[in-house]
């Protein structure tokens, strides 16, 4: 039904021997938010630097806007906002040298915007960036990112490192950003409960491969945390074919499921365990409960 | 309009911002007729996606809880009393079924149950006590 922003098909690449990305998709539709999670080296990076069109896509295809972001990166860049994870900004310049210097590549640059933002931030123009605090350069990245209203925002693991209150900026960034009509933002995090607060898409990738993308309420309702009890202390680890994840030792243990609650319950039941509790697990408890099985 | 989501749990926002919502309204503490906030600010405020909000909005629009003005915003609906009356009982059963269960884990059956609730409520009859 809605049209995509980004869409990723059979991407794959390597380094070396390494495979980064193998076969990806991903389809960002317009007016969402995306949320890339994955643990480190799982090819997040590498993922949203194809979308940038700073990767070629050697096999697969990757189309932003509709169009090739390596064949026709003017027009598709300057409707992307982007803050890389390491916010590489020019050090020498002056928080107003930065401002203008962004501005002069791109034409829809919204000078009232960004001078509500640098005060909000507590940014002197003449502050040089080389001087700026951790927090401080993410906030004169996020400007530069967001001040020419982009139709997608891109952001790389924006909150690493970053101390709570920058990290509220970051996300309120995030929340206006889409609340601009149609405005659409791929980010990816590890923080997994701020995913789960701004995403209302979760793009799951591990070890090159892309585990699930799934509208974020699904994910949350097709997961179930249930505790067990059993009689008698099991002497070894439970095991069921139809969960996730099962982690506990002697009498009580917990099982994440997807989607096969009945069949997981009915096989404890005939284990005469007793279910003690059910509840609906967090993004945090799938998302561990996918990479560690 | 005060509302606290968690990602404590893993119900989803637009259900956690529905059931405070409809709780808000079964207890009065939002009137017949009272303005909800719109979208954009209350998304900023619990900084959640307004996708969320908007769906927790169409949700309570759909079940008659609100219902929305064009270009003037979103309203508690007049017609309220029925359903706070219905979603009281919804909320109580919630309490209930969490307690009935915790008293059958405690090993306490129902009739003690009872018991202990009617000793707990003479608590409550004191003159300083919530309003019946």
């Amino acid at each position: 039904m809605s049209e995509s922003v980004v869409d990723i098909k059979g991407v794959s690449r390597s380094f070396g021997k390494k495979v980064a990305l193998d076969e990806v998709d991903l389809s960002v539709p317009k007016g969402s938010v995306v949320g890339l999670v994955g643990e480190n080296g799982a090819g997040k990076t590498t993922l949203l630097k194809h979308v940038l069109g700073l990767f070629k896509a050697r096999t697969g295809t990757v189309r932003v806007f509709g169009k090739d972001p390596v064949k026709d990166p003017e027009s598709v860049l300057s409707e992307i906002g982007y803050l890389s994870e390491v916010r590489d900004l020019p050090d020498w310049m002056k928080i107003g040298e930065l401002m203008s210097y962004t501005k002069a590549f791109f034409p829809s640059w919204d000078d009232a915007f960004a001078e509500e933002l640098r005060q909000m931030f507590e940014l002197s123009l003449d502050q040089k960036v080389k001087t700026l605090s951790r927090g401080q350069r993410a906030r004169a990245g996020l400007i530069a990112a967001i001040a020419h209203r982009p139709q997608l925002l891109v952001l790389d693991e924006p909150s690493s490192g970053l101390d709570p209150v920058v990290r509220r900026d970051i996300l309120s960034a995030i929340i206006r950003t889409v609340a601009d009509e149609g405005r659409t933002v791929l980010f990816s995090s590890h923080l997994l409960d701020e995913v789960q607060r701004v995403s209302d898409h979760v793009a799951m990738l591990h070890l090159g491969k892309m585990l699930l993308t799934s509208p974020m309420d699904d994910v949350l309702t097709s997961h179930h945390r249930l505790t067990v009890r059993f009689e008698q202390p099991l002497d070894s680890p439970l095991k069921l074919d139809a969960a996730l994840r099962c982690e506990g030792e002697g009498r009580e243990w917990t099982v994440l499921c997807n989607g096969e609650r009945a069949s997981v319950e009915a096989q404890l039941t005939q284990l005469d365990g007793e279910i003690v509790d059910r509840a609906a697990p967090t993004l945090d408890e799938i998302f561990v409960a996918r990479m560690n099985g | 309009m005060q509302i606290h989501i968690t990602e404590a749990d893993g119900t989803p926002f637009y259900q956690q911002v529905v059931n405070q919502i409809k709780f808000l309204v079964a207890s009065g503490r939002l009137d017949e007729g009272e303005q909800l906030p719109p979208v954009r600010r209350l998304a900023e405020q619990l900084l959640v996606n307004p996708n969320t909000i908007a769906r927790a909005y169409r949700e309570l629009e759909s079940e008659g809880v609100v219902a929305s003005k064009r270009g003037a915003g979103v309203f508690v609906s007049d017609s309220g009393s029925p359903l706070s009356r219905k979603e009281k009982t919804r909320i109580l059963h919630e309490r209930i079924d969490a307690l009935l269960t915790e008293s059958s884990q405690l090993g306490v059956g129902v009739d003690s149950l009872l018991k202990l609730i009617e000793q707990r409520s003479k608590k409550f009859d004191s003159p300083r006590g919530g309003k019946s």
